[in-house]
């Protein structure tokens, strides 16, 4: 059986501020991976994902986006890469539809697949009664809803999401869940940064643990019960121990 | 708390407010700024003791009984004050509601909200009539040292303006949002804001462009139709004159009348004032407005990405309204161009300079508004375009928009004369090109709300703009009287232009 290519490759990525963001990070994603980071606030992990999604300029490392190189061919890389931040990034002026239209536009998608496909999601994610409104009015979890769709309207094969599920309910989250399940399904890959550890557990064939920049453990949930010497802890347990070693480590 | 005391502590909160939110306009929100905005402020303040002093130096001495002429002419000149200081109230009305996120804190809290908005009424009041003092300052200064203690008075008249101006811009603005409702009333207020401020001076100048063929607002108020139409000495009209120059007696009434007039607002509007704010933020979160249904559109890229710049700018109300506002201050040297055409006279050349200027002005906010103002910039940076793709996506907006707006009044002034609509042309171009590219060197990353304070984000990019501006104007319109003159003016005006890139961030 041939091993699963890579959807993303990322290898001695770093990025300095005042101290080390992200120290020298390895990383790889396989294609039609539900791929969940997470850590403690300010662990690295938006920052790995605005360089990979080419956002942030890294100091040092390379990024590979279905074995493109995503610094030096950053517009090929972006072409099937997709990237919707915690704060959803939409124009308050636009109504729905014209937003999905003007990304579509952005990434050269053909009206005629876009427009169909840009009803379907903003179907799917129960905004059909807002399809003409402007997002001025908007709450955080419709925006977000809006910025998703905007994110797959262009049929992605890297979806990158940071924090999905900030500010949504309960009905919406599960909107987003089943269409994330869905894109995994069909073959899409998704790396998530997640403070939902419930989130990660439930929805991720495999989860990494970043902290102060490094990756500190990866894994599926059972690999990483089995690296800490303990197969009943939660996600929740495992996480607190990971990162309390990692901390007293520093 | 008893409730005088909450009542004062309120006032402090909100004095506090005004006061930061007015040291935010000028230091650009970066704390460290203070200091050099506050040495900023003396010395520009000291400047304009030059520029008062020339405009207002002939009337230190001035002296009680004044003639006819006198009192016209400063009457209307303390009308046009009252009214920029009635533009300025109006537009912080507006802000305070439509801006201010503390109206679930204030509404949910144990206090009487009509105390409350009383005291917020009071703190417009005050803003309003300190900002009147603070521009005031010089030219009193300049009566005073000029024609003696006694100009001190017009301080008074200053502080009377202020607190009128305040309660008619609430009232106003209030009216505005029972007839026509929150969704409108912004856009209208900023636009009557903007009216109100220029109208008058707009309006003296049309008449005596009509009248007398000359932009000049002092030929209508100093002719004799004017003078014939005018009250006796003894009219009310002309208390506020007589007070600038040491009247007590009449000082005294005017400072009691807009007292009284701040009063009754407050007391009829301060319960309305709680019901308007919690309306207009209502509208800020939801506000359900149609669009029709239609096929997207083909196109490339770089399309799309200036299709959404046209739609953007087109539901701007801010932008509108100052668009309409450079339409409106080209009003008087279009009459003049319009009178010119019959007459053949040699006041044609101002139109040049107006064009110029306003072209230079408006690319600077649209090239704002396209390039800094992107709301969705992690968006447009994760999409497969190059970041000059982008930019000169952006840019191509602005310099369409431009074409768009003078192409018609550059149409017009070839009708008048071709050498001068092609003086005009190039000056169009190079003040809308620079503006341009100083918006260009001297991006950041901001929102679209925060337009109010871009010249905030870098002082050295907005005198850029605004001396590239005039140095432009004053270049075509020289290139039309004296051609060498031109030369060197369009030489320093270039020199600016080069210094400002050579100092800027980003040197593309």
């Amino acid at each position: 059986m041939m091993p699963a290519a890579a959807a993303l490759e990322v290898r001695g990525l770093t990025k300095r501020y005042d101290r080390p963001a992200v120290d020298a990070l390895d990383l790889t994603v396989r294609a039609g991976e539900f791929y969940a980071l997470v850590g403690p606030n300010g662990a690295g992990k938006t920052t790995t994902l605005r360089m990979v999604a080419g956002l942030l300029r890294p100091d040092a490392g390379s990024v590979s986006i279905f074995g493109i190189d995503a610094l030096g061919k950053s517009a090929a890389a972006k072409q099937v890469t997709a990237w919707v931040s915690d704060e959803p990034m939409i124009y308050d002026k636009l109504t729905p539809l014209e937003y999905l239209e003007f990304v579509a536009g952005l990434w050269g998608i053909a009206p005629a697949v876009a427009k169909p496909e840009a009803h379907r999601l903003l179907l799917s994610l129960g905004l059909e009664p807002h399809l003409h409104e402007r997002c001025e009015g908007f709450s955080k979890g419709m925006r977000q809803k809006v910025a998703l769709a905007g994110a797959l309207v262009h049929d992605p094969r890297l979806i990158i999401l940071d924090e999905p599920l900030t500010g949504l309910d309960a009905l919406s989250a599960r909107h987003v869940k089943g269409l994330l399940g869905e894109r995994v399904r069909n073959g899409d890959t998704i790396i998530m940064t997640t403070h939902i550890l419930e989130v990660a557990e439930r929805m991720a064939d495999r989860i990494g643990v970043i902290a102060s920049g490094r990756l500190v453990a990866e894994g599926t949930l059972g690999e990483l019960r089995l690296q800490n010497g303990s197969a009943d802890l939660s996600l929740e347990d495992l996480f607190i121990a990971l990162v309390d070693i990692e901390v007293a480590a520093a | 708390m008893t409730p005088t005391t909450a009542l004062s502590w309120f006032a402090r909160h909100e004095l506090r407010l005004a006061w930061r939110e007015g040291l935010a306009m000028l230091t650009g929100g970066r704390r460290r700024r203070t200091r050099a905005a506050v040495i900023g402020i003396v010395a520009f303040a000291a400047f304009l003791h030059l520029p008062a002093w020339a405009v207002i130096g002939r009337f230190a001495e001035l002296r009680a009984p004044l003639d006819q002429p006198s009192l016209i002419i400063m009457t209307a000149t303390i009308f046009l004050t009252w009214a920029l200081i009635l533009s300025q109230a109006i537009e912080s009305v507006t802000r305070v509601f439509y801006a201010r996120a503390d109206l679930d804190l204030i509404m949910s809290s144990p206090t009487r909200l009509a105390e409350i908005f009383s005291v917020r009424i009071v703190a417009i009041a005050l803003s309003v009539t300190a900002m009147a003092l603070l521009f005031a300052i010089p030219f009193v200064d300049v009566l005073v040292f000029t024609g003696g203690a006694r100009w001190l008075a017009t301080f008074g008249v200053v502080v009377a303006a202020g607190l009128s101006a305040a309660a008619i811009a609430i009232a106003i603005t209030i009216t505005l949002f029972r007839l026509i409702g929150p969704a409108r009333t912004r856009l209208a207020a900023q636009i009557l804001a903007a009216v109100i401020g220029a109208g008058f001076v707009i309006a003296l100048q049309i008449a005596a462009i009509l009248s007398y063929g000359t932009l000049s607002r002092f030929a209508i108020l100093t002719s004799d139709s004017v003078t014939a139409l005018a009250p006796d000495a003894a009219s009310m009209l002309w208390w506020p004159a007589r007070a600038a120059i040491g009247d007590i007696a009449t000082l005294l009434p005017l400072l009691s009348a807009s007292l009284l007039l701040l009063g009754g607002v407050m007391a009829i509007f301060s319960a309305r004032f709680a019901d308007t704010a919690i309306t207009a933020s209502a509208y800020t979160v939801a506000r359900p407005r149609g669009s029709r249904a239609r096929a997207f559109r083909r196109g490339s890229r770089q399309q799309a990405l200036r299709r959404k710049e046209f739609i953007l700018l087109g539901r701007d109300p801010w932008l509108i309204s100052q668009t309409l506002m450079q339409l409106f201050y080209l009003v008087p040297p279009a009459l003049l161009l319009w009178r010119s055409f019959a007459d053949n006279t040699a006041a044609l050349v101002l139109v040049t300079p107006v064009i110029v200027m306003a072209a230079g002005q408006l690319a600077g906010g649209l090239a704002w508004l396209t390039i800094s103002g992107e709301d969705a910039a992690d968006l447009v940076a994760s999409a497969p375009l190059s970041p000059s793709q982008v930019i000169r996506a952006k840019i191509e907006v602005v310099l369409i928009t431009i074409g768009v707006i003078f192409a018609p009044l550059l149409a017009a002034l070839a009708t008048a004369g071709a050498w001068q609509a092609v003086i005009t042309a190039c000056g169009v171009i190079a003040a809308a090109g620079s503006a341009t590219s100083i918006q260009l060197w001297f991006r950041v990353q901001a929102s679209r709300r925060h337009f109010r304070r871009r010249q905030t984000s870098s002082r050295l990019a907005t005198f850029a703009e605004a001396f590239c501006s005039i140095g432009w104007a004053a270049t075509a319109v020289l290139a039309l009287t004296i051609p060498v003159a031109a030369l060197i003016c369009g030489l320093i005006t270039s020199a600016i232009f080069a210094a400002t890139w050579k100092l800027s961030p980003r040197r593309e």
